[in-house]
């Protein structure tokens, strides 16, 4: 599986990822569209984090063994054994805040309609996942890490 | 004869399959079940009676979890005795079933306060789906009702049937609401979202005594309070709380408190016998002791930890506390720990308070390590401060910018950041 690293160095707080993981998450994957139409607004899985003049961004690292999954309380999180990820099921999330509860990493989002969670889900099917594909300076790396 | 039995198939029963299948494929489990649906979430049971899921939304596992794990399932069937001896479960219809390694995790039964009137019509409690499914289908013509224990299952279900338009009185015997996960002002937040949403709330009594209908007193008409107000209601919810189903070691070596006695390991005395989840007293990192913590993501843990060493994978569980995180009423919260410290000189206390956004957020601190963590409407962050109080980090030099809206992993100066995120970021 990949893992995507954050390389604090080279990370000037731009923000790209954020627009294109927002982008990538959209209905239209229109940028304006998505920005300025959608409803309900599509919302970045991927976190600027910032104490200038440090930056990095961060999204759900896909944990071996993983504090969300075990703490779901409606089964809507899960480790897919075969490609390591952790997926989020929307349909099947209750919204109930547990696995915001003990993200280590602070990765999990609430939607902005409020009623379930958002994650990276590394761009399902996507080669190279767009924050990854979009970050000007390399500051976001992809990795090929057995699962 | 199996070579692993599992009584009770919920939270922990669930968890502990899935860990032993992790580390053994072929090792034959017996799942001893009283309920015969399949795996579903209790959390989820109070959005069953708003209308917000159907059973299939409910499922916490995929459709065929027992034929996909290799499991034996006896569904419908109730363990009513052990001997630990011969290593042998009795089951209700008399038959035994032979375990080398066992899981109790048997949960825990609704308290039933011993007042009049329980056994009348329309007294209901809720853990169960049947306890959902014969509330919902009572709705139809109920307006009003009373709810007894503003904790956890309280709260979830007013909103329930808030949702359905019922007029709800929650009566509390403490003086605040949710009185375990949130200190006064916490509560306080709470109690007017849920007050403006058309609830009645009334702290530091309980029910006294339920009442029938004056053309059949076997059915519910109302409610007397401790003080002796009387309150007609449609329907009777008792939410006070859960304790530990420990019956079925009763009279065995397995050594109870209140619940059942674990190690680090969950094993019980008896070498060979585990518990976990809601039956079991379990550890408490905050505490630093074993308690009863009836809480859904920790049974899970529990019986993970449980079914990794049943099978031979030695597993320490690091401990859980009081925890959890809420969305009713629209106001999400996250409680762990310590909410509101006893002794207060020996603890510090980190406070930011905005009552125009109904933001909340609390810190306790002991020794420059936090102890508690209270977040309401800005929750976002929670599991990054959970990460610190869990790895006990001593977090002195950053004490000010922990309730800040910027409050992230960059906050953490550089060493710290390498030392709890080890790898992550370069």
């Amino acid at each position: 599986m990949k893992r995507i690293i954050a390389k604090q160095e080279f990370c000037m707080g731009c923000g790209l990822c954020e627009v294109y993981c927002t982008v990538q998450h959209s209905k239209t994957k229109d940028i304006v569209k998505a920005y300025n139409r959608e409803n309900p607004k599509p919302i970045s899985r991927i976190r600027l984090e910032m104490n200038k003049p440090v930056s990095f961004a961060i999204q759900c690292r896909h944990c071996q063994d993983a504090p969300c999954v075990t703490a779901c309380l409606s089964g809507a999180m899960r480790k897919d054994e075969n490609t390591g990820l952790v997926t989020h099921d929307a349909e099947k999330c209750m919204g109930c805040w547990t696995c915001i509860m003990v993200c280590p990493y602070g990765a999990i989002k609430m939607d902005v309609n409020g009623k379930v969670v958002a994650k990276c889900d590394q761009c399902n099917g996507l080669d190279v996942p767009a924050c990854v594909a979009n970050c000007p300076n390399g500051a976001l790396v992809c990795k090929e890490v057995t699962p | 004869m199996s070579k692993y039995v599992i009584v009770g198939a919920s939270a922990a029963g669930i968890g502990a399959v899935e860990a032993i299948r992790e580390v053994d494929p072929v090792g034959t489990i017996t799942v001893i079940s009283e309920e015969s649906c399949p795996q579903y979430s209790r959390p989820m049971i109070s959005d069953l009676v708003s209308g917000k899921a159907d059973f299939e939304k409910m499922k916490c596992r995929e459709g065929k979890f027992w034929e996909n794990t290799q499991v034996q399932a006896l569904t419908g069937r109730t363990a009513v005795r052990l001997d630990l001896t011969e290593k042998f479960v009795v089951l209700d219809r008399g038959d035994r079933v032979n375990f080398e390694k066992l899981l109790i995790a048997t949960g825990g039964r609704p308290f039933v306060p011993k007042i009049e009137g329980t056994d009348k019509e329309g007294v209901f409690t809720f853990t169960t789906i049947a306890d959902a499914e014969h509330l919902a289908a009572k709705l139809q013509t109920t307006k009003t009702a009373v709810v007894i224990g503003a904790g956890l299952i309280g709260v979830s279900v007013t909103e329930a049937l808030v949702k359905r338009g019922i007029k709800v009185t929650l009566v509390e015997l403490q003086d605040k609401i949710l009185s375990l996960l949130l200190d006064e002002k916490g509560s306080d937040i709470v109690e007017n979202v849920i007050k403006k949403a058309g609830v009645t709330i009334i702290t530091g009594q309980s029910v006294q005594q339920i009442t029938g209908r004056p053309e059949n007193s076997c059915v519910v008409g109302g409610v007397v309070l401790t003080k002796g107000e009387q309150i007609p209601c449609d329907v009777v919810i008792i939410a006070i709380g859960v304790i530990p189903r420990i019956e079925l070691v009763t009279g065995t070596q397995v050594k109870t408190n209140r619940g059942i006695v674990v190690d680090n390991f969950m094993q019980t005395n008896v070498p060979g016998v585990y518990a976990s989840g809601d039956v079991a007293e379990a550890y408490d990192f905050v505490l630093n002791q074993n308690r009863l913590l009836p809480l859904w993501p920790l049974a899970v843990h529990e019986g993970k930890v449980a079914g990794y060493n049943m099978a031979g994978k030695k597993t320490d569980y690091e401990g859980g506390t009081n925890m959890s995180a809420l969305k009713y009423f629209g106001v999400p919260i996250v409680s762990i720990g310590i909410a509101n410290p006893k002794e207060e000189a020996a603890y510090e206390v980190l406070v930011k308070h905005k009552p125009e956004r109904n933001l909340y957020k609390k810190l306790v601190l002991k020794d420059n390590v936090i102890m508690g963590i209270t977040l309401v409407n800005d929750i976002e962050r929670a599991g990054i401060l959970f990460h610190l109080m869990k790895n006990r980090v001593n977090v002195k030099k950053i004490k000010q910018a922990l309730l800040q809206e910027d409050f992230g992993i960059a906050t953490l100066p550089r060493s710290l950041r390498r030392k709890v995120y080890p790898g992550e970021i370069e």
